[in-house]
């Protein structure tokens, strides 16, 4: 590694810090904003909903006055609030007195990381080469008559498709499970048992998002490599005798890539809160659902927290974005 | 080096035609050219923007694209019809036996791979049982045939400057000795000092390898000094060919005249001067010679029959209705240079 890949990513890692405080800040300062006491209006509110008859008022409040020392001044409050970050505490959930949020956020991290990042890989990856093909000039009529239809795909939002999904698959073809993360009275135990059941509950939200966001991969990636492939190098590379094959994958999605990735930075927050969808109407047990749930009952430290992880977990997917780059492209090494 | 007159030609051109296929029609870029070419022969082509130069080039080496397309002719590389080989009998004959040398330096070289990358996959796609050891011995050494440092091996292209680029690129076209290099516009887009340099360079490689050159340009200057034989293109035709010395001082084409007569000197301050009128659309050619709106000897026969080539003085063809009545060029009448108000 030389010097200037260290500084790069010292750069990068500084500004994921600063993102990081300043999404931080923001989820500290907003809900100070409004007038009033939160903790007093949240709980009023549950009470006259009735939506939390069987818990007790008092010390719900007392607790939280205790844990947030919200008399104390906003800098005080403000300390107490990162010093609470740091050792991960991010309060209690209201609707499920006394269980942790972080608890609660740690148990639907795992689902909703492994089910995003799957699938945006697959539709990355899929979408891609399509997109390369489609613009490669021995395209055939077959792969051409796609188009429309990554068209259409692309249009359609997230949740009608899984919608559509669940109708055919679950409801009428009756292969996969409608709803849920797994089987509910499955024993999580680590055998292939449990592998196959977690598998054929994600299938069709995996589906979901992968057919969702593919035509946008596909159809950005034809429309690099035309103009990659438009470029004197892959002429040259032509000239130099090289097979069609290494042209395509080293001369052309090579290049043509180096703006995918940009567009899989940028796109990475729409991504995340189409997932949010997603999973909600698979009834998945990840962050999406969580923070549905949590936003229904107004479980406002469930939301809080929710929100933050996700602003963190964007920032570090940039992170590693930005990680990426100098890989992909010499240029950007500086 | 000297050309062996007695040797068959390398190279042979025969009726060549590319078209580009417009919504107006095909647009005859390159129309009925024939030439040859001998071993370590040096035959610079001529013309304006337009006038077909860089189609031929890529046509040489059948990388025409669409809506480019080789309508008929051949062109026969040591006797095998390169329009007519497999795809896979073309990759191999490709900077084998006939090498490019492109346009655009500067973008001809991969971004995103470091030049020694590119020049190992260039000798790989032809001779794949080289050992690591071995290439890098062999990329040392065309570094330095073409004057670049060996660390330069190591770099990405935008670590290079143009001139650079150049001599990289011409690494790889000599990488497999070739016996054609085709050379389009190597240096237009250098300045005049590394211009020079970089021709020099080719002109001692092409002479250590015994290859034929077909160098592709529109600087009169620079093609007179380097090649043995010329040819001007006008409108997707070869208008005329000759010995370089014979074609600037005798010209026999109004056209290579024309042209002759509108480089600058420098010695004597004179008024620019240019060819009047503009090249014909190669979509809808006029009929007769392509030339005659801006010849100032055009005569009703060039409005009507497309003149051939023929040899006007011996190894000097021109493709002009004068020939044979006449024996010369007449002198060209006052007005056929316009003088160009900058």
């Amino acid at each position: 590694m030389s010097k200037e890949i260290v500084r790069y990513i010292a750069t990068r890692f500084g500004q994921l810090l600063v993102v990081v405080f300043v999404a931080v800040s923001v989820n500290f300062i907003i809900p100070r904003l409004l007038p009033g006491d939160p903790v007093q209006t949240a709980l009023a509110r549950l009470q006259t909903s009735g939506g939390a008859a069987n818990v007790d008022i008092q010390a719900v409040s007392a607790a939280y006055r205790a844990r947030y020392g919200l008399d104390a001044p906003v800098w005080q409050q403000y300390i107490n609030y990162w010093g609470d970050l740091l050792t991960l505490d991010l309060g209690v959930s209201f609707a499920n007195f006394p269980e942790k949020v972080s608890t609660m956020i740690g148990n639907a991290l795992p689902w909703s990381v492994t089910l995003l990042a799957v699938a945006t890989l697959i539709a990355f990856s899929v979408g891609s080469l399509l997109g390369a093909r489609l613009a490669w000039p021995t395209a055939g009529r077959g792969i051409k008559s796609l188009v429309p239809f990554l068209m259409v795909l692309t249009s359609i939002p997230f949740y009608l498709l899984a919608i559509i999904l669940i109708y055919f698959f679950a409801v009428v073809l009756k292969w996969f499970p409608p709803a849920g993360g797994v089987d509910t009275t499955r024993i999580m135990r680590l055998d292939w048992a449990t592998t196959y059941d977690i598998l054929e509950h994600a299938f069709l939200p995996c589906m979901a998002i992968v057919l969702g966001n593919v035509g946008f991969w596909a159809l950005g990636m034809r429309s690099q490599m035309v103009n990659v492939l438009g470029e004197d190098y892959i002429t040259f590379a032509e000239a130099k005798g090289l097979h069609p094959r290494r042209i395509f994958v080293w001369y052309g999605m090579r290049n043509a890539l180096l703006a995918q990735v940009t567009a899989l930075a940028l796109s990475l927050g729409s991504v995340v809160s189409g997932a949010v969808l997603v999973e909600v109407i698979f009834n998945y047990p990840g962050l999406g659902s969580l923070l549905y749930v949590a936003i229904r009952g107004q479980d406002y430290f469930v939301i809080q927290g929710v929100v933050l992880m996700l602003i963190v977990s964007l920032a570090v997917l940039l992170f590693i974005v930005d990680l990426l780059y100098p890989l992909l492209d010499p240029r950007i090494r500086r | 080096m000297a050309v062996d007159m007695t040797q068959k030609p390398i190279l042979v051109v025969k009726d060549l035609n590319v078209h580009y296929d417009t919504g107006k029609g095909p647009a005859k870029a390159v129309n009925d050219v024939s030439f040859s070419l001998r071993p370590g022969e040096r035959l610079g082509l001529i013309g304006e923007s337009g006038s077909g130069k860089t189609t031929m080039a890529t046509a040489l080496m059948r990388l025409t694209r669409a809506p480019g397309r080789i309508v008929s002719g051949s062109v026969e590389l040591d006797g095998q019809d390169l329009l007519k080989l497999s795809d896979k009998d073309l990759r191999e004959v490709r900077l084998r036996d006939i090498a490019l040398m492109p346009q655009g330096a500067m973008s001809s070289l991969n971004p995103v791979m470091r030049l020694e990358e590119q020049m190992i996959d260039a000798i790989v796609a032809h001779v794949p049982n080289l050992k690591r050891p071995e290439l890098d011995a062999r990329v040392q050494q065309l570094l330095k045939q073409v004057g670049l440092e060996p660390e330069v091996a190591r770099r990405y292209p935008h670590e290079l400057s143009g001139g650079m680029k150049q001599r990289a690129a011409m690494a790889i076209a000599t990488s497999l000795s070739p016996k054609v290099i085709v050379a389009d516009e190597p240096t237009s887009a250098l300045d005049v000092v590394v211009q020079r340099q970089v021709m020099q360079t080719l002109g001692r490689l092409q002479d250590g390898l015994g290859a034929a050159v077909v160098l592709i340009g529109h600087d009169m200057g620079l093609i007179a000094q380097f090649a043995d034989t010329v040819g001007v293109m006008y409108a997707g035709k070869i208008v005329e060919i000759g010995p370089v010395r014979q074609m600037i001082e005798a010209p026999k084409h109004p056209y290579t005249k024309l042209l002759v007569e509108s480089l600058p000197g420098i010695e004597v301050k004179q008024a620019l001067v240019g060819i009047p009128g503009l090249p014909p659309p190669l979509v809808n050619l006029p009929t007769g010679c392509s030339f005659n709106p801006r010849c100032p000897f055009a005569f009703d026969r060039c409005r009507s029959e497309t003149p051939q080539l023929q040899e006007v003085v011996p190894s000097q063809f021109a493709a002009c209705h004068l020939y044979p009545d006449h024996k010369e060029l007449p002198p060209l009448p006052a007005r056929a240079t316009r003088e160009l108000h900058a």
